[in-house]
C-alpha cells in the first residue's frame, strides 16, 4: 500500500496547471481529493510520475448562481455543497446524493469535479447530473468547451475529456417546481452503490410533464434511462406506469457481479430504487 | 473513633476492587494517541521488509527472479526459501502439528502466498523492490470447495506429504485429508436415531470470516552480533509461546531472546500463532545486523494471515414428538486452507467443539470432524471466541430452532423443555465435558420477559398475516439464542500448546510505601487487563486498584504464561492473580499478628485491613504491613512482600447467555433491520460490569458482522474476494444495532473468585441470535435454512426462492 514515486507540482492558475499537464503528458494527472486517485496509487494501479494538485486555483472553487443555472467550480468538496445554502434550495438533489457518498472524512475533501471527471460507475453525481441534465466546463491546451453530461461518459474510467483537460465547472440547470430524490441502497456507511437511482420530475395537476432519470452503479458507466423516463410523462405515475419505466430501466441496465451481490440481484434494485424515487420526487414536486 | 475515621463505605470504595465500573486505565493513553504499538517502535539503522506474494491459487513456481530487486536504491537484501533453506527455516512448525512453507518453496498453494521478503532502507524502496521480483508459474488445477477435495482426482495439494498416512492426529484418509476426530458413542447415537419419533438433519454451514485487528500482524526484530542476542517486539497474543517457538526452531538459546509484545491494538485470535513474516524479519536482522520492521497491510491481513471457521456441520438432532431431545450427531466438514495452522491446544484438531450437545441434556450423542486441505490461506483461529465454540455454538443452536419449526413447537419453549437443570450440575456432557455450574431457565426466563416475548410472537403472527394479504413488504423474525461456552483452557490433563500446559502466572511485589506491581503472564489486547486485575488484587489484599500497577507482555519481566486467547485470562491468569494475592495475604496476616501482639487466628481481614476479631479500633493497614515487611519484619521472617503464583485449573468454566434478537427484513431489497437485541450475560463473579459491558457490546457487533455480511470470500480460480474494508463489512455505528444488556451471576465453584470469563460469549451468542432471527422471518414462508452470511443480496435471493420478490 505503498505508491510509487511521484513529483507533487501545485500550480496557482488554470493556465499554468493545464501547462503543465502538457508538458508531463500521459505520466501526469489532475490531483483534486485524493479520495479515487491516492488509493488506486497504493494500490499502484495508477502510478502517475506527476501530481498536479488543483487545490490553489481560485476560479475552481466558485459556487454561484448565473442565468443558466448554477455554477459550482470543480474543487468545490461535497461538504462546501453541503453547506451552501444556495445548492440546498436550488439544487437539493445535489445535496441528497452528497449526504450519501461515503463518509464525512471524505466528503471534506471530496470535490465534486472530481468525481464527475474520475469515470468510476459507482461515483454518485455523475448519474445526478445526468438527470439534470448538467453541462461539465472543460479547459485544455487547445482551449475551453463545454460537454454535456449526458454525453460525457463512455467506458469505465473512460470519458469524453481529452488529454490534458480539466473540467473546471459544472453547470446546473434550475428548474422551478422540479420534484427530486436519489434513492442509493448500500451495504454500509462508505459504500458505492449496490445501485441508485436519480429522479427529477415536474407534475402539472398530478400529470407528469417532464421526467430525468440517472441510474449509478449498474453498468460500466453511470446511465441516462432517457426511454424509461419517456415512457412516465403524461402518467399520473399509476402503478402500471411505474412498473413499465422500471422494466425499461431495468433493460438498459449491465451491472458487474461483485462483494455488492450477483447482477440479477443490482439489475432489480436499480428498479426498486428507481420506483422509490419516482414515488419520493413525485411527493415533492409543486 | 473519631469523625476523621473512614466508614466502611469509604474504605471499600477507595479500593475499586471487584464489582466496581472503575473507568479504564489504560485509555488515558489511548484516547489521547500516547499508546505504543510495535510501529511506533523506530531503532537507529532499521530496515523495512515487504512480501512478494503468490498472484496464483495454485502454481508451480519455475524461477524467482530477484534480480531487478537487488538493484533497486536502498534494496538491502531479498530472501527467498533458498536463503532460508541455509538456516533450515525455509518451513517452520504449526500450532497444529503440520509443517508450513514460510517463503514459497517450488509451488504455492494459495493466492498471495508469501514468496519473497525485500527488505530495505525505506518502505517505499522495499514497495519498489516487491513489485520488481519476477516468479515463473506453471498453473495448476485449484480447490477452493471444500466437499471436492477428497474425490479420489482432486489434485494433490501437499506434495511434501506424499506416502504419509499418519498426521499428527492419526489416519489421513486421502492426499488431501489432515485429520479425522471422533467424539462420543457413535452405537448408541446410531441406535437413538433408529428409535428417533422425529429427526432434522440440516448442513448448517459457517462461512470462512477473518478476525481483522484494527491493527495488522506486525513486528520488529533486533539482532544483536556482539550478545548474540535476538529482541523481537510483535503484536503478540502469546509472547512467551512465540519465545519459546523462536527458540525451538531458530536454535537460539531462549534466555537470549527477548519477546515484547507493546500495546496491541486487537487480535481476536489473529495475534496468537507465527507467521512468515515474522520469521523472515529474525531472519533478516540476523542476516543484515539490523534492526527490521514488517507491518503487513490490510489486504495481506484478510487474505493471508489466520481466518476463522469456514466449518460446513451436518447437524441431525433425534427427538420425541413432543419435544424432548434424544441424540445430536455431527459431521463436519473443516476447510483448513493450504496447512494446518490452527491454533488450538495441541491435542484438539478440531478445538472444543465437542460443546455441540450445548445447552441441552441429550442422553447420547456423536461428532464427526474431518479437516480437508484446500486452496485458501491456513489459519483456522478462534475468532473471539473459545476454540471452535463458536461454530458448535451456531449448529446446534439452528438445529434447536429447525427442530422446534418441524415440531411445530416455540423455539424457546423447545429450549426450556431440554435444559440441562439447575440440580444436575456438575453435569457429565455426551461428549465428554464436566459443565462446572449454571441456572440455564432462569437466565433465559428473565431475557423473556426484558423483551416481552409473548408480546413479541403475538405481533409476528399479525405482521405474518398482513404480509400475507400483501399489506406490507416487510417480514419479523425473532432470534433466540441459548448458548453455553467453554472457557478458560485449560487443565493440564487435557490442555497444552506444543507440549506447554496451559496454566497462567502472576507475581505481585508490594513496595514498601504501600502499592504495589502486578506482572501477568496474559496480554491484554484491549480487554482493559491493567484495569481489572489490578481490581482482584484490590479486594484481596486492600490496596487501592489506582496504587497497583499492571504490567504484562515482556517475557524478560512477566511471568510465564500462554496469554490471552480463548476467553482464559480471567479463568486462568485471574485465578493466579488472587492465589498470589492470597500468599501476600497469608504473610501479610502473620506479621499483623505479631504487630498486634495476637494469635493469627485472632483476626480478621476487613476490606483494607487485619482487625482483632471483636475489636475494630486495633488493626493494622496493608499501607502500615508492608512498611513492616521491608523495615523490621517479625524476627526469623524473611523481609519483603512479594508472591508468585502458576495457576493449573482444575477444570474449564462454562459461561452461558440468553440472546433475542428482533429483526425486520425488506423482502423487496433483501435489507434487513435490528430493531432490538437484548443479550443476558452469566459470566461468573463480575470483576467490573463496565468492562464487561464494553466486551458484550463489542463481540455483539463482531457477531452482528459475521452473521450479516463478514465474508473472505474466493471465486473458482481461488482468488481471494474483496480483502479489504470495502467489502469486508466492519460495521460502522451507523449500521450497528442498540445493545440491551442483562445479567444472571452464577459463580464458578472451581474458580478461586468464581469468575468464567466473557470477552468471547456474546461473539459465541450473537452468530445464531442472529441468524435464527433471520431464519425465523422467513420460516412462515415455507424455508428451512438460509446459509449465512444473511447480506442484503442473499437474503434477497431466499425471499426470491419463495417467490415473495415484486
Ligand atoms: C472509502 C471510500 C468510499 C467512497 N464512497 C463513495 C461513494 O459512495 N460515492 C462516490 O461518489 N464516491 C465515493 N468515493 C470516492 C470519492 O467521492 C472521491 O472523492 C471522488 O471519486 C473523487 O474526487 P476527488 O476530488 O477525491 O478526486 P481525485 O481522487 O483527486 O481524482 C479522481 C480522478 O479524477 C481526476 N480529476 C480530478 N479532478 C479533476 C478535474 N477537475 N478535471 C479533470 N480530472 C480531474 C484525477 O486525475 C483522477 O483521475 C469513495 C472513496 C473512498 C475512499
Amino acid at each position: 500500500m505503498i505508491p510509487g514515486a511521484f513529483e507533487y507540482l501545485r500550480p496557482k492558475t488554470l493556465s499554468d496547471a493545464i501547462a503543465m499537464l502538457a508538458t508531463h503528458g500521459d505520466e501526469a494527472r489532475p490531483l483534486a481529493g485524493g479520495h479515487s486517485l491516492i488509493p488506486m496509487m497504493k494500490q499502484r494501479l495508477a502510478s502517475p510520475s506527476h501530481l498536479v494538485d488543483l487545490a490553489a486555483i481560485a476560479d475552481l472553487a466558485v459556487l454561484r448562481e448565473e442565468p443558466d443555472g448554477l455554477v459550482i467550480g470543480a474543487m468545490v468538496t461535497q461538504r462546501a455543497l453541503l453547506g451552501s445554502a444556495l445548492v440546498q434550495v436550488k439544487a437539493p438533489l445535489l445535496i441528497e446524493a452528497a449526504q450519501q457518498i461515503a463518509d464525512p472524512q471524505i466528503r471534506a475533501l471530496g470535490t465534486l469535479g472530481g468525481n464527475v471527471a474520475n469515470g468510476d460507475p459507482g461515483n454518485d453525481m455523475p448519474a445526478v447530473m445526468m438527470c439534470l441534465d448538467a453541462t461539465y466546463m472543460v479547459q485544455g491546451p487547445k482551449g475551453a468547451r463545454q460537454i454535456k453530461a449526458r454525453e460525457f461518459y463512455r467506458g469505465a474510467y473512460d470519458t469524453a475529456l481529452a488529454a490534458g483537460e480539466i473540467v473546471t465547472a459544472i453547470q446546473v440547470p434550475v428548474v422551478a417546481g422540479q420534484g427530486v430524490a436519489y434513492e442509493k441502497l448500500k451495504r454500509k456507511v462508505g459504500d458505492y452503490a449496490v445501485a441508485a437511482a436519480a429522479v427529477a420530475l415536474t407534475l402539472r395537476s398530478g400529470e407528469v410533464t417532464s421526467c430525468a432519470i440517472g441510474l449509478t452503479n449498474v453498468a460500466p458507466t453511470p446511465l441516462w434511462a432517457k426511454d424509461a423516463a419517456a415512457l412516465l410523462v403524461g402518467t399520473r405515475l399509476e402503478a402500471d406506469a411505474v412498473k413499465k419505466a422500471v422494466a425499461a430501466a431495468e433493460a438498459i441496465t449491465d451491472p458487474a457481479a461483485d462483494g455488492r451481490g450477483p447482477a440479477d440481484y443490482r439489475r432489480k434494485m436499480a428498479g426498486i430504487m428507481l420506483a422509490r424515487a419516482l414515488a419520493r420526487a413525485q411527493q415533492r414536486a409543486a | 473513633m473519631n469523625d476523621m475515621t473512614p466508614t466502611r463505605e469509604a474504605r471499600e470504595a477507595r479500593l475499586e476492587g471487584m464489582g466496581c465500573k472503575r473507568k479504564r486505565v489504560e485509555d488515558v493513553r489511548f484516547t489521547q494517541g500516547r499508546g505504543t504499538y510495535v510501529d511506533d517502535i523506530k531503532l537507529p539503522a532499521m530496515l523495512y521488509g515487504d512480501m512478494v506474494r503468490s498472484s496464483y491459487a495454485h502454481a508451480r513456481i519455475r524461477k524467482i527472479d530477484t534480480s531487478k530487486a537487488e538493484k533497486v536504491p536502498g534494496v538491502v537484501a531479498v530472501i527467498t526459501a533458498e536463503t532460508l533453506k541455509t538456516v533450515n527455516l525455509a518451513w517452520m512448525p504449526t500450532l497444529a502439528g503440520d509443517v508450513q512453507m514460510v517463503l514459497a518453496d517450488g509451488k504455492v498453494l494459495f493466492q498471495n502466498q508469501e514468496i519473497a521478503f525485500v527488505v530495505a532502507t525505506s518502505l517505499q524502496a522495499a514497495a519498489d523492490g516487491v513489485e520488481l521480483v519476477e516468479a515463473d508459474y506453471e498453473e495448476l488445477p485449484v480447490i477452493v470447495d471444500p466437499f471436492k477435495a477428497m474425490a479420489a482426482d482432486a489434485p494433490v495439494l501437499r506434495e511434501d506429504l506424499a506416502g504419509k498416512t499418519e498426521g499428527a492426529h492419526g489416519k489421513r484418509d486421502h492426499h488431501n485429508h489432515i485429520f479425522k476426530w471422533q467424539v462420543g458413542d457413535k452405537s448408541l447415537t446410531d441406535e437413538a436415531f433408529n428409535r428417533a419419533e422425529v429427526k432434522i438433519d440440516e448442513l448448517l454451514s459457517y462461512h470462512r470470516t477473518h478476525p481483522s485487528p484494527l491493527e495488522t500482524c506486525q513486528c520488529l526484530a533486533s539482532f544483536d552480533k556482539i550478545k548474540g542476542e535476538l529482541t523481537l517486539w510483535g503484536t503478540f497474543q502469546a509472547p512467551h509461546v512465540i519465545r519459546t517457538v523462536v527458540s525451538l526452531i531458530s536454535k537460539l538459546p531462549e534466555h537470549k531472546i527477548h519477546v515484547i509484545a507493546p500495546d496491541v491494538g486487537g487480535g481476536f485470535g489473529n495475534k496468537v500463532g507465527a507467521y512468515a513474516g515474522y520469521v523472515c524479519a529474525v531472519v533478516a536482522s540476523i542476516v543484515t545486523g539490523r534492526p527490521v520492521k514488517w507491518v503487513e497491510d490490510r489486504m495481506e491481513n484478510l487474505s493471508t494471515t489466520s481466518f476463522a471457521r469456514d466449518y460446513h456441520m451436518r447437524t441431525e438432532i433425534a427427538a420425541t414428538r413432543d419435544g424432548k431431545v434424544t441424540g445430536l450427531r455431527v459431521h463436519i466438514l473443516a476447510d483448513h486452507g493450504a496447512f494446518d495452522a490452527c491454533a488450538d491446544p495441541s491435542k484438539w484438531p478440531a478445538g472444543f467443539s465437542n460443546i455441540i450437545t450445548g445447552s441441552y441434556d441429550f442422553p447420547v450423542a456423536h461428532l464427526c470432524v474431518d479437516g480437508v486441505y484446500t486452496n485458501k490461506a491456513p489459519g483456522g483461529v478462534a475468532y473471539r471466541c473459545s476454540f471452535r465454540v463458536t461454530e458448535a455454538a451456531y449448529a446446534i443452536e439452528r438445529g434447536m430452532d429447525i427442530l422446534a419449526q418441524k415440531l411445530g413447537m416455540d423455539p424457546a419453549e423447545l429450549r426450556l423443555k431440554n435444559f440441562i437443570r439447575r440440580e444436575q450440575f456438575p453435569y457429565q456432557s455426551a461428549l465428554g465435558w464436566e459443565y462446572d455450574s449454571g441456572d440455564y431457565a432462569t437466565a433465559l426466563n428473565k431475557a423473556m420477559a426484558a423483551v416481552d416475548y409473548a408480546g413479541l410472537r403475538a405481533e409476528q403472527k399479525t405482521r405474518r398475516e398482513a404480509f400475507k394479504r400483501g399489506e406490507t413488504r416487510s417480514i419479523m423474525g425473532i432470534g433466540v439464542c441459548f448458548f453455553t461456552e467453554i472457557v478458560g483452557a485449560g487443565p493440564s490433563k487435557n490442555c497444552d500448546i506444543l507440549g506447554l500446559a496451559m496454566f497462567d502466572s502472576c507475581e505481585i511485589r508490594i513496595h514498601p510505601t504501600g502499592s504495589a506491581i502486578a506482572r501477568v503472564g496474559t496480554k491484554s489486547t484491549g480487554q482493559g487487563h491493567e484495569t481489572t486485575w489490578a481490581q482482584i488484587i484490590a479486594s484481596e489484599i486492600g490496596i487501592a486498584a489506582s496504587d497497583i500497577m499492571v504490567e504484562e507482555g515482556n517475557t524478560d519481566t512477566a511471568p510465564y504464561g500462554l496469554g490471552t486467547y480463548g476467553s482464559r485470562s480471567t479463568p486462568v491468569a485471574g485465578a493466579a492473580i488472587a492465589m498470589a494475592a492470597r500468599k501476600i495475604r497469608a504473610k501479610a496476616q502473620m506479621i499483623a499478628a505479631w504487630l498486634l501482639e495476637v494469635h493469627e487466628d485472632d483476626l480478621t481481614f476487613d476490606i483494607d485491613r487485619f482487625q482483632v476479631k471483636g475489636v475494630p479500633e486495633r488493626f493494622k493497614t496493608m499501607t502500615d504491613i508492608a512498611w513492616v515487611a521491608y523495615h523490621a519484619p517479625p524476627p526469623g521472617m524473611e523481609p519483603g512482600l512479594e508472591a508468585v503464583s502458576y495457576y493449573d485449573p482444575p477444570n474449564m468454566t462454562y459461561p452461558f447467555g440468553a440472546y433475542i434478537c428482533v429483526m425486520d427484513i425488506d423482502v423487496d431489497t433483501g435489507v434487513a433491520k435490528t430493531r432490538r437485541f437484548y443479550a443476558l450475560d452469566d459470566c461468573g463473579t463480575r470483576i467490573n460490569p463496565m468492562i464487561i459491558e464494553g466486551q458484550v457490546h463489542g463481540g455483539l457487533t463482531e457477531a452482528f458482522a459475521i452473521s450479516m455480511g463478514q465474508e473472505i470470500r474466493y471465486d473458482d480460480m481461488g482468488n481471494v474476494m474483496g480483502a479489504s474494508f470495502m467489502d469486508f463489512f466492519l460495521p460502522t455505528a451507523v449500521e450497528t444495532p442498540h445493545w440491551e444488556t442483562g445479567h444472571t451471576v452464577t459463580p464458578s465453584p472451581h474458580h478461586p473468585i468464581g469468575a468464567k470469563g466473557v470477552g468471547e460469549s456474546p461473539n459465541v451468542g450473537g452468530v445464531p441470535a442472529f441468524s435464527n432471527a433471520v431464519n425465523d422471518a422467513f420460516s412462515f414462508l415455507g424455508s428451512t435454512h438460509i446459509q449465512m452470511p444473511h447480506d442484503a443480496w442473499r437474503l434477497w435471493k431466499a425471499a426470491e426462492k419463495l417467490g415473495v420478490t415484486g
